[in-house]
């Protein structure tokens, strides 16, 4: 049966092309594989190959024909044997490609609020409940121990992580509980170890890696946002990687541009993910757990400055906090300032000044920045009706721009002044004391805000 | 721990192959070839998009190393992926359909030619980013160490994708650690248009491990039964417990780099050449008519039963429907643990 071949597509984006030369001529013999025609695209001239075997019956497009449509007849292929009047009888082919269905019109995002804000505002734990006074440090060791105690399946890797015991101690006495198998060294190889670790969640295992410092995890951010976070989208659901990638973030002190970066944002942008970055002792060990257990991968920013500080944490067994809910540390009707990990102790401080000036202001504790708690920032907004965000981050493409974005959208007419973002400097960090105190937000930066959005 | 060059066990390994095998070899073969041939064709109807990497002249990699295989071994790659998603018993119906980007497909149309994953036959992709596939390789194998199980992992890369830091890396923790992975470089010569020797001055790929302490060897890719000699010669080694081991198999693929490769970084000549000299496929054929295993008309009866079996996953993967336009926002997160293992 006489087949037409059609003017290929060539390159992802070609439309149409020049025949710039026929490689056969009518009456040829034609195997699979043999060149017929050379085609320029818009990219490059190309090659076309014959994909069945057959003669050259017609030549329908002449060489050095210029805007040749895809999908356009060009030439008609006969049979061994069949005549070529044949040609003249193929049919017209049927345009290949559809036209592109629809969209939904609107862009939405995959954990957008509701119109109405309902914040969650149960308790993290029942009242009560028996507190012991722990480092965030302790806390975070725990719950890893816990969770490696309840399924045999969570092992954690990182450099110095077993023998060391941590190089801020946070794995500390692990090795000795779990051993080698499941506390594991790695060598200096943050690209590698995080691919490693993403291959092992994809076989089956729950494997927490460690980071020295997240600032060491951009060698390895291909293999957690490509490999990691893309994976079961990609598969249609088939397989992804749950696994925790965690380590101390931002600033400590006098490390320098290198090691003092917040990478929150970054992270947060990212849908696949999940981002949390604690403040508390309490919030760190809920939070942990909730980590190793989720199906997803799951980036765990931890403050070296924190690991130290002693908070109080519910001394019962299984405790988790949930993704998604934030915590509101301080109540007050003049203000709300959003925060999370270490900012929040600058929200609490600036706070504490304010009301001996009579400002009383809402700290709200975001806890998690994917899933975002919108609805109790939301609720706060819509009844003090300003707003300032900390965060340590730079400031351009912030967390604070998004949440000022959000609360533009959904509480425009509930606000009385611009929403401010209180963030790290627009520069990288500096060594020297007096400069890298300043390139940190601060207590008295947030007061300073505050004052301008309350018009103090 | 060796390096050796070029594989001794090829024609001996021919003296003993049975005819069942040697015809297998030829189908499952040819069944890549022609489907390559068919999305090559369907790629120029606009009806794949993207990009699309074809893995002609490369069949008796994957063929011969998956007839190494047993059940429970993985495999992963890059995003030249067909060919690998074919030799381990994936349905071409389903490749076709996610390549035209249809519901049917294995990843529901939402990965395309190069992000494809089938957890029922452990292939863990089909990977778009050069390299990246080789740590996560490692991983699995990491994982079934761990479980205690004896299965391996095929860690397949290219030429191109050797010279990437996280491949050694990879070395490095996959010998420390003594993990179950067969490093497979299939080296076609070509790292898109830059060839081996303009890319490096260490050109023997399977002596790169020597630095780790990984034994390795070149194997001749256009002969499946050298590669399946081979194959079986690493596998037996991991299996064994004692680690990793690399196969730098000598390829050669006859189309482009992608679609839209023009291809002029080599003559016509040079592929012709390989493809009249060395092709794979005409090996086995030629060893089943001279071994009297097959006849001109039992090997045409095969021909004929694989161009059907991709036609009609062409007209499968031309039928099946775009994705619902609500699987744009699912599987963006698991509620629950994906059953991985």
């Amino acid at each position: 049966m006489a087949t037409k071949i059609l003017m290929p597509a060539l390159s992802p984006t070609m439309e149409e092309g020049t025949l710039a030369k026929w490689l056969k001529k009518e009456g040829d013999t034609v195997s699979s594989g043999d060149i017929l025609a050379e085609i320029e695209t818009d990219k490059a001239t190309m090659e076309f190959e014959a994909v069945d075997e057959g003669v050259l019956g017609k030549i329908l497009v002449a060489e050095g024909t210029s805007g040749v449509k895809v999908n356009d007849p060009i030439a008609v292929m006969l049979d061994e044997g069949e005549d070529a009047s044949a040609a003249d009888e193929a049919e017209a082919p049927k345009a290949a490609a559809e036209s592109p269905a629809s969209v939904p019109a609107q862009a939405k995002s995959a954990d957008e609020p509701a119109d109405i804000p309902r914040p969650d505002t149960s308790p993290d734990w029942p009242e009560g409940t028996p507190m012991k006074t722990q480092t965030v440090r302790e806390a975070l060791r725990d719950a890893m121990a816990e969770e490696m105690r309840r399924d045999e399946n969570v092992y954690l890797m990182g450099e110095e992580v077993a023998e060391y015991q941590g190089a801020y101690k946070i794995s500390q006495g692990l090795l000795d509980e779990f051993g080698a198998k499941r506390v594991i060294d790695t060598p200096i190889t943050e690209h590698g170890f995080a691919g490693l670790g993403v291959g092992a969640a994809f076989g089956g295992l729950r494997p927490i890696v460690e980071f020295m410092t997240f600032n060491f995890a951009m060698q390895a951010i291909d293999q957690i946002i490509n490999s990691a976070a893309k994976t079961l989208y990609m598969s249609g659901g088939q397989m992804g990687a749950p696994m925790v990638f965690r380590g101390p973030n931002g600033a400590a002190a006098r490390v320098g541009a290198q090691h003092s970066q917040d990478y929150g944002a970054w992270y947060a942008q990212i849908p696949g993910l999940k981002v949390v970055q604690p403040y508390s002792a309490a919030d760190a060990k809920g939070l942990l757990k909730t980590a190793i257990r989720d199906p997803n991968p799951v980036i765990f920013l931890e403050n070296e400055i924190l690991y130290g500080r002693s908070f109080e944490v519910p001394d019962i067994e299984d405790f988790t906090i949930p993704f998604g809910k934030a915590k509101i540390w301080r109540k007050g009707s003049d203000v709300t300032i959003v925060s999370w990990s270490i900012g929040v102790s600058h929200a609490l401080e600036a706070a504490e000044k304010l009301a001996k000036e009579g400002i009383e202001a809402e700290v709200i504790d975001l806890r998690t920045l994917r899933p975002i708690d919108y609805d109790t920032v939301l609720a706060s907004v819509m009844k003090t009706n300003r707003c300032v965000t900390v965060e340590e981050g730079f400031p351009v493409a912030s967390m604070g721009n998004h949440l000022s974005a959000v609360i533009m959208e959904r509480a425009f007419d509930y606000l009385d002044a611009p929403v401010i973002n209180c963030t790290g400097k627009d520069v990288p960090m500096p060594y020297a004391a007096n400069l890298e105190r300043l390139a940190l937000i601060t207590p008295d930066e947030v007061v300073e805000a505050v004052k301008k959005v309350t018009y103090r | 721990m060796a390096a050796r060059k070029g594989s001794a066990s090829s024609a001996k390994a021919g003296a003993n192959v049975s005819a069942e095998e040697l015809t297998q070899y030829y189908r499952d073969m040819l069944l890549i070839r022609r489907f390559e041939e068919k999305a090559g064709q369907l790629y120029g109807m606009g009806l794949i998009g993207g990009f699309c990497h074809l893995y002609i002249g490369q069949e008796a990699v994957v063929v011969g190393l998956e007839a190494a295989a047993k059940e429970g071994d993985k495999r992963v790659t890059s995003y030249r992926d067909h060919g690998h998603m074919l030799a381990c018993g994936m349905d071409p119906k389903g490749v076709m359909a996610e390549l035209t980007g249809r519901e049917d497909g294995y990843s529901k149309g939402k990965g395309g030619s190069m992000h494809m994953f089938s957890k029922e036959k452990h292939f863990y992709g089909g990977h778009g980013i050069v390299g990246a596939q080789v740590p996560i390789g490692a991983g699995l194998a990491f994982s079934d160490k761990y479980k205690g199980n004896d299965n391996v992992t095929f860690t397949y890369f290219g030429d191109g994708a050797a010279n990437q830091g996280q491949v050694a890396e990879t070395y490095n923790m996959a010998q420390l650690w003594d993990l179950p992975v067969v490093f497979v470089i299939e080296n076609n010569q070509y790292a898109m248009g830059t060839s081996v020797q303009r890319a490096t001055k260490s050109p023997d790929f399977y002596e790169r491990g020597i630095a780790y302490g990984i034994s390795g060897e070149e194997v001749d890719g256009m002969d499946v039964l050298a590669v399946k000699a081979a194959g079986e010669k690493a596998v037996a080694h991991c299996r064994a417990g004692k680690g990793p081991y690399i196969l730098e198999i000598k390829t050669y693929r006859y189309r482009g780099h992608s679609m839209s490769d023009p291809a002029k970084y080599r003559t016509r000549e040079e592929v012709q050449k390989i493809r009249e000299e060395r092709d794979a496929i005409e090996h086995v054929r030629q060893l089943l008519l001279t071994g009297k295993h097959a006849t001109e008309d039992d090997l045409k009866a095969i021909d004929k039963e694989i161009k059907g079996i991709v036609n009609d996953s062409a007209e499968f993967a031309k039928e099946s429907p775009e994705p619902a336009l609500e699987e744009l926002w699912t599987d963006i997160y698991a509620d629950v643990a994906p059953q991985n293992a």
